[in-house]
């Protein structure tokens, strides 16, 4: 169960967390709480996985090239098919679906030239066609959660 | 994108610790100055390379237990001004345009609608279709039955 002051804390750090030396700092002034609890706080439910990250969200637009791809993946050909996917690096989400397009993953490259490559040896090794859906454009990125 | 940029992205993809002075930790390991870590954070917050610095909470631990990804089929002249419409909505998190791919997958617009029960998120998805009402020819609604990979961006 989260705690209201656990709420408190990520409401608030889900973004624009200060980008200065002492940032915790900063932050416990802001919520009006102790740094060290502060600190022990988020170390907490990052290990409990309330949290899933703490880091930078990367535009990868801008990073790099990325592209959302899906199979339709039999039944008995899934586990098979779901560590091929896995193993490559540049595979970084990866979600089976209720849908006859039942296996969805996000793949990013760095360059089109290294994505294409990889969606083309997907496609190959896996031996389905693969779904390519890049992104046309973004209608909206959410960037917090309210609590 | 720059050397020290790439290097920190890369390093910092698992995560930044969650320690007194983070970037001290991080400049430590790279062998160079806070100062300039700081810095570089700060240029790509501002050209956008980084969308957000921050904790990116577990959907499923915060109680958002029930995740779709909403496709619909939306005629091509408003696919974009619906599209915005819908990402307005608050309980959109992602809502992207993307092509069609006839005649397996006639969808243009995906939106990940989030709820803290089924029945929320059934109805957060019959309050889009009724925004869209004749526009949209058809939709569907892609829940997960299973996490299979989730990790951060490699490059």
């Amino acid at each position: 169960m989260l705690s209201e002051l656990d709420i408190k804390i990520l409401n608030r750090v889900q973004s624009d967390f200060p980008v200065c030396s002492d940032p915790f700092s900063v932050l416990a002034i802001e919520l009006d709480i102790d740094k060290a609890l502060l600190i022990k706080r988020l170390s907490e439910l990052q290990q409990d996985n309330t949290i899933s990250r703490f880091g930078c969200v990367i535009n990868h637009r801008k990073v790099g090239k990325s592209l959302l791809a899906a199979l339709k993946v039999p039944h008995e050909k899934m586990e098979d098919t779901v560590t091929l996917v896995n193993a490559y690096l540049e595979v970084n989400h990866n979600y089976q679906r209720e849908h006859a397009f039942n296996l969805w993953f996000v793949v990013t490259a760095a360059t089109q030239c290294r994505l294409d490559k990889v969606l083309d040896e997907l496609e190959s090794k896996t031996g389905f066609p693969l779904l390519r859906l890049p992104m046309l454009k973004p209608h909206h990125i959410n960037l917090a959660f309210d609590l | 994108m720059n050397d020290l940029y790439q290097k920190i992205i890369t390093m910092t993809q698992s995560g930044l610790p969650v320690e007194s002075r983070p970037f001290l930790s991080i400049a430590k390991e790279l062998g160079v100055s806070e100062q300039l870590v700081i810095d570089s954070f700060k240029k790509m917050n501002d050209s956008g390379l980084i969308r957000r610095i921050g904790i990116v909470p577990n959907h499923y631990a915060i109680g958002y237990t029930h995740n779709l990804m909403t496709v619909w089929d939306i005629d091509d002249k408003k696919a974009d001004s619906l599209g915005k419409e819908i990402g307005q909505l608050e309980f959109v998190s992602h809502c992207y345009r993307r092509p069609r791919h006839l005649p397996d997958w006639p969808y243009n617009i995906f939106a990940m609608v989030h709820g803290k029960t089924k029945q929320e998120a059934d109805e957060r998805m019959e309050e889009i279709r009724i925004l869209l009402q004749s526009d949209c020819h058809q939709f569907c609604a892609l829940k997960s039955s299973r996490i299979l990979k989730k990790t951060g961006l490699r490059l």
